[in-house]
């Protein structure tokens, strides 16, 4: 498909084998699979209730699936807490903003390499030589990123305070920091005006392309998954409807019928 | 609360010149205020050294709250509790083993420490109001504890054991009054400056990132239930030193010092100092010590009255506390510089 994932050869670096889900008696997630190659796209798409966002918790391990499991460079996620999910290259943001309200922008991004650096209480209190060398590189990292993002002007503000638009770059600034391999966006065009979804696209493309990740991208706004994805997979019901391109997707006569209703009904 | 007091604040424009300062005063002011410290008890009577000194003590309790409180977003009625085992620690080993007063208050600290971060782990399942009422539970049931006969030996019982007071040490013609206060202003400089390091650390940030969003907090990698656990732990084993030195200063301990009472004056020093402003946690300190005596010398009857009604004009005029009134200062310097 991609170039990327040719010179990989075939090992998926994510593999989402056969995932249940199952909240009292509502399946929301009925033996989904599906692979994810280095540098691709991934689109998943779904109307609502489709089981996408239940699929992202269970990748950030907010959700344990009932049966199935998932395998991030071979290794199985599921034996691992949600707060060890970071330290093993996954990151995400939330769909409709998770950032910490009280805090500067810088520090909500410096919050983001937690899971790439360690300090404890004791050499913290003390701020030993470590620890400043440690908060010096993690303050060079958030202004990379902060410049990388054109965040630099409102570095210092609370994030509170920052419009929707900005919150959301905050909170992709913080996703990157720690220098994920998999990138998962959920809903990041949420809320976005026409010209943001389009330049959000291009920031996308530009991140997978410089920064060298996997991204997997949750989203109702067709025309941007459209737009960037390799790869394109559509739920419905919490089951797998179809996978491809997402010319062949958008083709499918079960995503049509999924999204506009069949002509009988 | 800290989050809907610190929204409330972020809100008014004039945050935006104090961002990141938010924690602390600035060096200049710091250092001021240290100095003025440090020269104050040769101005004053020995009791007022006294009450000075309670004041610091009362300050680092309170710090010890808003590190929890403001910085971890978890509520404690039971910092009592923490208080009177770092006292009682304090007292038993001077009293029984002999040991040095300045060599007990690290093991105070240890103690309550331990203490606190066991009692985090199953807090770890409450949150709110929930959390506060365990943690009441905690500051009714001390007082008791510490009366238990087979403990008796030990902790004198109802009684409670009178410690010596020090000495100032290598023959320095200071009162001990005097020489405590100055042993107590070593280890609260030390502590403060020790918090607001700890708080402007990576483990800092991860105690307020899960004050902010625990879900977020734990995707980024941080480990919600061991910060939480740590600070519970921090909190009280500073409250634990804090208790410590006021059986030093106060040179007795009695189970009833330290009764649910207490923890609550601690939690109204925070509130009036400002929730997650350290500062503020001395300017709460004063409060709790002085607004009482202001209270009575208005009316020895109605002292009570007097008092909940100075508390209800603070709460409604400032109700951020003392960072309030350090922020709109700090906007009138600033213009009248302009």
């Amino acid at each position: 498909m991609t170039q990327a994932q040719l010179a990989q050869g075939n090992a998926p670096l994510l593999a989402v084998r056969d995932v249940s889900v199952v909240f009292g008696g509502i399946i929301a997630l009925n033996g989904v699979t599906f692979d994810m190659h280095k540098g691709q796209i991934l689109g998943l798409i779904g109307p609502n209730g489709a089981g996408k966002t239940t699929l992202f918790n269970c990748l950030s391990r907010l959700y344990q699936p009932s049966s199935g499991d998932i395998l991030m460079e071979g290794a199985s996620i599921l034996t691992r807490p949600a707060h060890k999910i970071a330290e093993i290259g996954i990151g995400r943001t939330f769909q409709n903003v998770a950032l910490f309200p009280n805090l500067s922008v810088m520090d909500n991004v410096r919050i983001g390499c937690h899971s790439r650096t360690s300090s404890d209480i004791i050499s913290d209190s003390f701020k030993l030589a470590w620890v400043r060398r440690s908060e010096a590189g993690i303050n060079n990292k958030v202004q990379e990123i902060l410049a990388y993002l054109d965040l630099e002007n409102v570095a210092h503000t609370v994030v509170s305070g920052l419009p929707f638009g900005t919150q959301k770059r905050v909170e992709l600034a913080r996703a990157l920091a720690a220098d994920p391999k998999i990138l998962l966006l959920d809903e990041p065009a949420g809320g976005l005006n026409h010209e943001e979804v389009h330049v959000l696209g291009d920031l996308v493309r530009r991140i997978r392309d410089e920064r060298h990740m996997t991204v997997l991208l949750v989203e109702h706004h067709m025309g941007l998954v459209m737009s960037i994805a390799d790869h394109v997979v559509a739920l419905n019901f919490g089951r797998k409807l179809a996978e491809g391109t997402p010319a062949e997707v958008q083709a499918n006569p079960d995503v049509i019928k999924a999204y506009l209703g069949s002509k009988d009904q | 609360m800290s989050a809907a007091a610190e929204d409330a604040v972020t809100e008014a424009p004039a945050v935006e010149a104090v961002p990141k300062r938010a924690l602390s005063l600035g060096t200049g002011v710091s250092l001021a205020i240290l100095a003025a410290a440090l020269v104050a008890p040769i101005f004053v009577k020995n009791f007022v050294a006294f009450q000075m000194t309670m004041v610091m003590i009362y300050g680092l309790a309170v710090l010890a709250l808003n590190i929890l409180t403001g910085g971890s977003g978890q509520f404690s009625l039971g910092q009592s509790a923490f208080y009177a085992l770092g006292a009682y620690t304090t007292a038993v080993l001077m009293e029984n083993v002999n040991m040095n007063y300045a060599l007990t208050l690290p093991i105070a600290g240890l103690v309550s420490f331990g203490a606190g971060f066991l009692f985090g782990r199953p807090a770890l399942r409450l949150s709110g109001i929930y959390l506060a009422l365990a943690t009441f539970a905690l500051a009714v049931a001390m007082p008791q504890f510490l009366k238990l006969h087979f403990l008796e030996h030990w902790t004198g019982g109802v009684q409670g054991l009178v410690i010596i007071k020090p000495d100032a040490p290598f023959g320095l013609p200071i009162s001990q009054d005097k020489w405590l206060y100055y042993f107590t202003l070593a280890i609260t400089v030390a502590i403060y400056v020790g918090s607001i390091n700890l708080l402007r650390s990576r483990s800092g940030r991860a105690l307020m990132s899960i004050r902010d969003n625990e879900i977020a907090a734990s995707a980024m990698g941080v480990d919600v239930a061991l910060y939480k656990t740590l600070a519970f732990g921090v909190s009280a084993g500073i409250t634990g030193i804090a208790g410590g030195l006021s059986a030093i200063v106060v040179a007795f301990v009695a189970p009833d010092s330290y009764t649910i009472n207490l923890a609550i004056a601690l939690f109204l020093g925070m509130v009036v100092g400002g929730v997650g402003w350290l500062p503020g946690s001395f300017v709460g300190a004063a409060f709790i010590i002085f607004v009482p005596n202001i209270a009575e010398s208005v009316s020895k009857g109605l002292s009570g009255a007097v008092f909940g009604v100075l508390l209800f004009i603070v709460i409604f005029l400032v109700p951020h506390g003392a960072r309030q009134v350090a922020i709109v200062a700090q906007q009138l310097i600033g213009k009248l510089r302009k």
